[in-house]
């Protein structure tokens, strides 16, 4: 292949701080102390922590080296699936740094903070518009908050008609967090099987489904990529026994602006702002999870809720049936600017165009990988394709391997090992921010690394070999995990 | 991965659908993970097991296992109270990978109803079905 993105360029060594420090070095000069010098209260005074002496350019230099260990979506194609690893549009940034947003105190009376709560408003109702639903609540963290948020609603919703009921319906092509949700709300899980074309059936769901059962938790697409073909009939299934249908949103990237996700059936579904709305994420940043849902679960959506009148938004906690609060102060309001600005600049035609060519750059990397790679599910898929190591582990080529290469040739590794209904799943998003050249790299790249795999399996093996470390020991690092610098 | 031949099945055992095995010994019965289970789960870094005196209908889940791959629950192949746990495990998962049959044990039962162990596969039968679904 041509010349790779990833090399062995000038890679730093750094010392931990505490190796760099020394003692007497400063970040900053104090101001000479003008006031008598008075003894502090004997119990706030002991033993400091144990913090080096460093110097500005110290850490300076050592967050930077660190920062280019790294790899993200501004470095490289990242196609981590079940992930909409999508490039974040630096004017998101630039909105969420506006005085007026990054300024604002969550204490400020409703008076003084119109234009974030009017920002707040207006998201609940793009985000309602994009999914077909009647409202939404913005409190929730991120994906599994939306998750228990949903399950609460759902709950609350039969308390008020005086049912108790103890399961939920849970598919096998579900993300892990569906039946933890579920189960942290004190339902019971029960699996159901896909088909063999990797989708649920009606019969399947009728099965299961019956008058003690809550309602019915469904990743749509599903986390094979796959769209739920017979989801609306699936829905009535649940519906006619006095059920819901929770939607796991986290794939909403493949149908903004397509599906219509109210009208197909589905009570109440969470949407990922830091995956289908272009939000930073990856590394433990902060993610938002609303839940948009239909008019008969708006009573007891989480408050305080935001309410306009008369041009004026304020937030009322006057909701009787409310599930209550779900996070500190607003929620993630950072998170939703970035939300807020990606829809603004996008636009209804654009958000549309932006799932066409997530579904369309999806099936180019299937088409272009499945004599290579064996194709889990030989049939159009949406936003993300499913691979499997089928093909190589006759040469003892584990997905682990080819993962591991691909770091070499400069790509962040898809998922691997997820979904698990397929045996050594390779699971591929490129997202609809990556253009044809970039596919047509990794392509080229995953296809020189199955040449690898027959002529010289010991690259792989030994994998990552460019990088600033190489294959890590996860054994031991699981079994004795070192947890101190 | 080994390949179907490359297994260690040894006939002094019986074993589930899941891969699970379950050894008499004398009036109880000592309960692991099989080598194929062992060999598809690569190396096991955490054993979850359950407490002494837990009572497990055949096929509950009694234990979990997790390894730098995954996380699998195990089913007990023959219903009962749990009278030892190998807790060892707790500080030495790798025993289920070298030794699954032997110090890699998870957990003894007292069965309630020993002909839970007829419905259960002798080695041959099950390679038999590990072939057929290869």
């Amino acid at each position: 292949m041509k010349e790779s993105v990833g090399t062995t360029g000038l890679i730093l060594n750094e010392p931990l701080l505490w190796e760099r420090g020394k003692k007497g070095r400063s970040g900053f000069s104090l101001p000479r102390r003008d006031v008598e010098s008075c003894p502090l209260d004997g119990a706030l005074t002991g033993e400091g922590p144990d913090f080096p002496d460093l110097s500005e350019i110290d850490v300076v230099r050592h967050y930077t080296r660190l920062s280019q260990w790294n790899f993200g979506v501004d470095s490289g194609m990242y196609p981590l699936g079940s992930c909409t690893m999508k490039y974040s549009p630096k004017t998101n940034e630039n909105q969420a740094s506006l005085p007026g947003f990054a300024g604002a105190h969550p204490l400020l009376p409703a008076a003084l903070s119109q234009g974030i709560l009017q920002m707040m408003f207006e998201l609940e109702q793009y985000l309602a518009e994009i999914t077909g639903m009647d409202a939404t609540a913005l409190q929730p963290a991120a994906g599994a908050h939306g998750e228990l948020a949903g399950m609460l609603l759902i709950y609350a919703f039969h308390k008020s008609k005086g049912e108790r009921r103890s399961k939920i319906i849970i598919p096998d092509t579900a993300h892990g967090t569906n039946p933890a949700s579920a189960t942290l709300c004190g339902y019971l899980p029960v699996p159901v099987k896909s088909n063999d074309r990797g989708i649920l059936s009606i019969e399947a769901v009728s099965e299961v489904m019956d008058e003690d059962t809550a309602g019915i938790f469904v990743t749509n697409p599903n986390t094979l990529g796959l769209y739920e073909e017979d989801i609306r009939r699936i829905g009535e299934v649940v519906h006619d026994k006095g059920g819901l249908v929770y939607c796991d949103g986290a794939n909403m990237n493949a149908v903004m602006g397509i599906v219509k996700m109210g009208e197909i059936g589905v009570d109440v579904i969470h949407l990922n702002l830091h995956k289908t709305f272009s939000t930073p994420h990856g590394g433990g940043g902060p993610g938002s999870g609303p839940v948009c849902v239909k008019k008969q679960l708006e009573p007891f959506l989480p408050v305080p809720r935001i309410v306009e009148e008369n041009g004026s938004y304020a937030l009322s906690n006057d909701y009787p049936e409310s599930i209550g609060k779900l996070q500190a102060f607003h929620g993630n309001v950072g998170v939703m600017i970035k939300a807020y600005s990606y829809i603004r600049s996008m636009g209804p035609k654009n958000l549309k165009k932006a799932s066409q060519l997530a579904v369309l750059n999806a099936n180019y990397i299937k088409e272009g990988l499945k004599g290579t790679l064996h194709l889990a599910y030989d049939r159009p898929c949406m936003h993300e394709c499913v691979f499997s190591d089928k093909h190589q582990m006759a040469q003892k080529i584990a997905t682990i391997d080819m993962a591991k290469r691909l770091m070499d040739y400069g790509f962040h590794p898809p998922t691997v090992y997820f979904p698990l209904v397929v045996h050594g799943a390779i699971m591929v998003e490129p997202t609809e921010t990556e253009c044809k050249e970039d596919l047509d790299q990794f392509i080229e790249a995953f296809k020189t690394i199955a040449k690898e795999a027959g002529e010289d399996p010991g690259l792989l093996h030994d994998a990552p070999r460019r990088c600033k470390v190489t294959r890590l020991d996860e054994t031991t690092a699981a079994r004795k995990p070192c947890l101190a610098g | 991965m080994k390949e179907i031949d490359e297994l260690n099945m040894p006939d002094d055992v019986r074993y589930s659908d899941d891969h699970e095995w379950a050894r008499l010994k004398a009036d109880k019965v000592l309960v692991g993970l099989d080598d194929y289970a062992q060999d598809q789960l690569g190396d096991i870094v955490f054993v979850e097991l359950p407490q002494e005196g837990d009572s497990f209908k055949k096929g509950e889940v009694f234990a979990t296992v997790e390894s730098v791959k995954a996380v699998c629950e195990c089913y007990l192949p023959v219903g009962g109270k749990i009278v030892a746990a190998n807790t060892a495990l707790e500080e030495a998962p790798e025993m289920v990978n070298n030794s699954p049959y032997g110090d890699g044990w998870m957990v003894e039962v007292n069965p309630t109803d020993l002909s839970d162990m007829d419905t259960l596969m002798t080695n041959v039968d099950c390679v038999e079905r590990l072939k057929g679904a290869a």
